[in-house]
């Protein structure tokens, strides 16, 4: 990006900071959009929460959950202290119901349980808050706009999807320089004032609002159509779009949604959430074979019009949701990892736990084999019957009232190797093979994670190395790897999948990384016959697909040619043509594609 | 986001007619044992089975809630239980009743949701978020009819006969085999690729946004035209035939696809008749049987690791081969 040191937007995209400020205020006219998530951006996120709760009526709550709030806190249940004290049950309402009618704000919504997510998302959907808990039985109105603050720095840090979903606008702040930052701060001395409205109030609004023209038909097919091209499936998206059509109409003070309207929803809303970039009609080229970029945006104060024939509506929708398309969006595409990609993190899956790891609260049960008591829980359970239970000196505690502290824990990560040994890889190709394989051993040791190691030749795979921790015995393994004879790639594939699937059925999770040149010549049986190696090792990669366990390819032949392509696609793999790579581009190549 | 006072009705819901029609099997007769829904986000899942509550019949207050022994009289309206995320287990079977302890001292039982649904349904949305011992509980008790309170001194048993409805996301985590095989049913819905069907879903949802009430009175005449077939439905249930020719054809088919068990077979038959006697037919056909096939059996193929059709197409396929 070129540093022009004046405020003027910068280039083709749609300046992301008066974008995000138009989506502060359309959520105020229409809470029903539900709220934004904002990627990164610092302190300028501050000043759009100041913006969104300026268009809200005075004194509108606000309210931060933390990640780990717990459930008494976020929906609400019985108030023990008070209970106690008055000898009567005493509910306290939660945060959610608090914050009717305001915000919420989600602060490292990265981080945020699913759990969590789904509790906000059932009070998103329904608008109230239904509590069974705790011999408590409670009923809100929580209807409020959510700020999700996404804090993440990797691209699969992503906040739960049953969250994101029900937010209309997604905002990626974190391009938005120091320079920014000081341009739109630096005139509010570091706070946020927000300018009211120019035009707008929400008198005005309501009278526009009472009779505000029904959607004409045109529209709602303009917005279902540019979701359907960008590959949008979620019917919550046009319905997100067509409202915020509606409050950019109300907010620019007029009946009815016109196509400007129609293309900053399509811009604020879809292009965020788009999974696929539309194939570009043929066009015929008058001007010659120059590289056209994709339709510029359309530009409301531009006034260019150059082009004499009127652009029809939809396309000019799906140019403003094109233009504003994120950079990286067809990278996220080319490597299937969209928004929606399952979150994962870390090493291994997350699993619950009665002995080890991350404290996840409690819940009843009865301690013993590994499982602890937490007191403070148990105590707790057991304070509010002790009337009942007619205790006068010592604290009456009965087994239902027991609680057990409970855990979660990273399953731990198995990487698998499967290397081709055979001759037509050997000559060539397996040393480097070798030395990436030590690589990623050590970095498996480092990272207290298990290895494993199949290797294939002659007429069939063999297990060298059965899943350790173990670099030394790793490393005398693969050093004694002779190479030469035929390729049963089907046998090595399937040897592979039999060792991840036992790996996953004791807890642990696999990741495949197969190094192959692809050219299978020995069958599933043994028998050197091409054409049936070579189909039952495609039919051998669709299982490790099916048993959607994460893999690699890594193409080590000299000419990759489309085979092993196909076999990865068939294995869902990651591949890797690494025709001319030492160990350790192929180390850094592997390492990339490891699951997070 | 405002308080959906008046649900969105049954009838209005565009396309999704396989997740219809297992609903009102489901609904016509409560033995087939409930169904799941699997489907991405925002397909309507939850919107389709909080419609159907609002659409049933009423039944006789006898069979409905808490019954605690003593004589009901009159008709009440279905009950629906919504578990909310993150219910505890004492409210979930019922417990102590804490105001009257607290209060009074007395031990007195107080009913929970498995109570309440009693008659009725029971919906979990996201399946795959609910506390595993939560879980095993509510299949437990759905399969036996019957809750059992053994807890705080007290002890209570009840009727609990409900229908599970359960929703999820295939892609938020796979639901253990075994919780699947309990749910009678099981559908799979998408959001339709059909442009008109996906402009009509967007201004029915915007009409019904902006005018609730507005847009349930333009429907009325369709919801009522639905419950008036349910409840002919359950009225003729008892009297539907199968003949034998037909349950030879559903054990051919499970035998065919390689369903395991007696509850796939059973199932079927149960919900080819309750199809037939939701569309006013005196005897189950195979026709009925191919009909509701794919959402009897799916969920209880066992999987292949090396085929990787999906379960629809392949009893598909085993239907063809049937015919021929």
């Amino acid at each position: 990006m070129i540093e022009t040191g004046d405020d003027a937007p910068y280039d083709d995209q749609p300046d992301t900071f008066e974008d995000a400020l138009i989506a502060a205020r359309l959520c105020a006219i229409d809470p029903g959009l539900g709220g934004m998530v904002l990627r990164g951006g610092g302190e300028v996120r501050d000043a759009l929460i100041a913006e969104m709760r300026g268009g809200l009526p005075a004194g509108a709550p606000m309210r931060r959950i933390p990640a780990h709030i717990d459930d008494d806190r976020l929906l609400g249940g019985i108030d023990l202290t008070s209970t106690l004290a008055l000898g009567r049950a005493v509910s306290r309402t939660g945060l959610l119901v608090e914050a009717d009618g305001g915000v919420v704000v989600v602060p490292m919504a990265e981080r945020l349980s699913d759990a969590v997510a789904g509790r906000l998302a059932a009070v998103i959907d329904t608008g109230e808050v239904v509590v069974e808990r705790d011999g408590a039985a409670l009923r809100g109105q929580a209807q409020f706009l959510v700020v999700a603050l996404d804090d993440g720095v990797e691209p699969d840090e992503r906040i739960p999807s049953a969250l994101a979903e029900r937010l209309a606008f997604w905002i990626d702040l974190t391009d938005t320089t120091f320079q920014d930052h000081a341009r739109i701060l630096g005139a509010h001395e570091g706070q946020w004032e927000p300018a009211p409205w120019e035009g707008w109030s929400p008198q005005q609004a309501q009278g526009i609002a009472a009779n505000f023209a029904e959607p004409s038909p045109q529209i709602l097919e303009v917005l279902a159509a540019t979701a359907a091209a960008l590959g949008i499936d979620s019917a919550r998206a046009p319905l997100f779009a067509l409202r915020a059509a509606r409050a950019a109409a109300l907010l620019a003070g007029r009946h009815e949604i016109d196509e400007e309207d129609a293309a900053l929803a399509a811009r604020l809303v879809y292009a965020p959430r788009a999974t696929r970039v539309p194939m570009p009609a043929p066009e015929p080229e008058p001007e010659g074979d120059t590289e056209e970029p994709p339709p510029p945006p359309p530009d409301s104060d531009g006034g260019e019009e150059e082009r004499s024939e009127p652009t029809p509506p939809e396309d000019l929708v799906l140019a403003a949701a094109l233009a504003a398309l994120p950079k990286d969006v067809l990278a996220r595409i080319a490597t299937g990892h969209g928004r929606t990609a399952t979150r994962t993190s870390g090493a291994g899956e997350r699993r619950k736990s009665n002995a080890r790891g991350r404290p996840m609260g409690a819940r009843a049960g009865v301690p013993g084999g590994g499982v602890r008591l937490s007191l403070i829980d148990t105590l707790r359970a057991a304070a509010p019957w002790q009337k009942v239970r007619g205790s006068t000196d010592r604290i009456a505690v009965r087994r239902d009232d027991l609680r057990i502290r409970r855990f979660e824990t990273r399953a731990q990560a198995l990487t698998i190797f499967a290397v081709d040994a055979s001759g037509s890889s050997a000559l060539t190709r397996l040393a480097e093979a070798k030395g990436a394989v030590e690589l990623l051993l050590a970095e498996a040791y480092v990272k207290r994670a298990e290895v494993a190691l199949v290797a294939f030749r002659g007429v069939a795979a063999e297990l060298l190395l059965p899943p350790t921790r173990s670099l030394a015995r790793a490393r005398r393994s693969l050093a004694e790897l002779p190479g030469g004879g035929g390729t049963p790639l089907a046998a090595g594939l399937n040897a592979a999948r039999e060792l991840a699937e036992s790996a996953r059925a004791r807890g642990k999770t696999p990741f495949v990384v197969i190094l192959t040149d692809g050219r299978a010549n020995i069958a599933a049986d043994g028998t050197a016959v091409r054409a049936t190696a070579q189909s039952d090792a495609e039919a051998a990669a669709r299982a490790i697909g099916a048993a959607n366990i994460a893999s690699a390819f890594v193409d080590i032949s000299v000419r990759p040619r489309p085979e092993g392509a196909a076999l990865a696609a068939a294995m869902r793999a990651r591949y890797l043509p690494l025709p001319r790579a030492d160990a350790a581009t192929m180390h850094a190549a592997v390492k990339s594609s490891e699951p997070r | 986001m405002h308080l959906m006072k008046v649900s969105f009705p049954f009838s209005a819901i565009v396309g999704q007619d396989e997740m219809k029609r297992a609903l009102m099997i489901a609904a016509v007769d409560a033995r087939i044992g409930g169904v799941m829904v699997f489907g991405d986000r925002g397909t309507g899942k939850s919107t389709a089975v909080r419609a159907l509550a609002a659409l049933l019949p009423p039944i006789p207050a006898a069979q409905a809630g808490y019954q605690d022994g003593t004589p009901r009289k009159g008709n009440v309206p279905v009950p629906f239980v919504d578990l909310p995320l993150g219910a505890t287990e004492d409210r979930v079977v019922g417990a102590l009743d804490l105001e009257r302890a607290l209060g009074a001292g007395i031990k007195a039982f107080e009913p929970g949701l498995l109570a309440r649904a009693n008659g009725g349904f029971l919906y979990i949305d996201e399946v795959n978020l609910l506390e595993d011992h939560i879980v095993d509980l509510l299949l437990d008790v759905a399969a036996s009819g019957e809750n059992v309170v053994e807890r705080e001194g007290l002890s209570v048993r009840h009727p609990a006969r409900f229908v599970l409805v359960g929703s999820g996301n295939p892609e938020e985590g796979e639901l253990r085999p075994q919780l699947l095989d309990r749910f009678g049913l099981s559908v799979e819905v998408r959001t339709p690729q059909d442009l008109k069907q996906r402009v009509e879903i967007l201004k029915r949802c915007d009409a019904f946004e902006r005018g609730p009430e507005a847009f349930a009175e333009k429907w009325h005449k369709d919801e009522r035209k639905a419950l008036e077939q349910i409840a002919r439905g359950r009225a003729a249930l008892a009297g539907v035939d199968v003949p034998d020719e037909v349950l030879t054809f559903a054990s051919r088919l499970c035998m065919a696809v390689g369903a395991d068990g007696l509850r796939g077979e059973l199932t079927l038959m149960r919900s080819a008749r309750a199809l037939a006697a939701l569309g006013g037919a005196n005897a189950a056909t195979t026709d009925h049987i191919r009909t509701v096939a794919p959402m009897a059996l799916r969920h209880r193929l066992r999987r292949n690791v090396l085929d990787e059709t999906g379960s629809t197409v392949r009893i598909e396929r085993a239907l063809e081969g049937l015919a021929a």
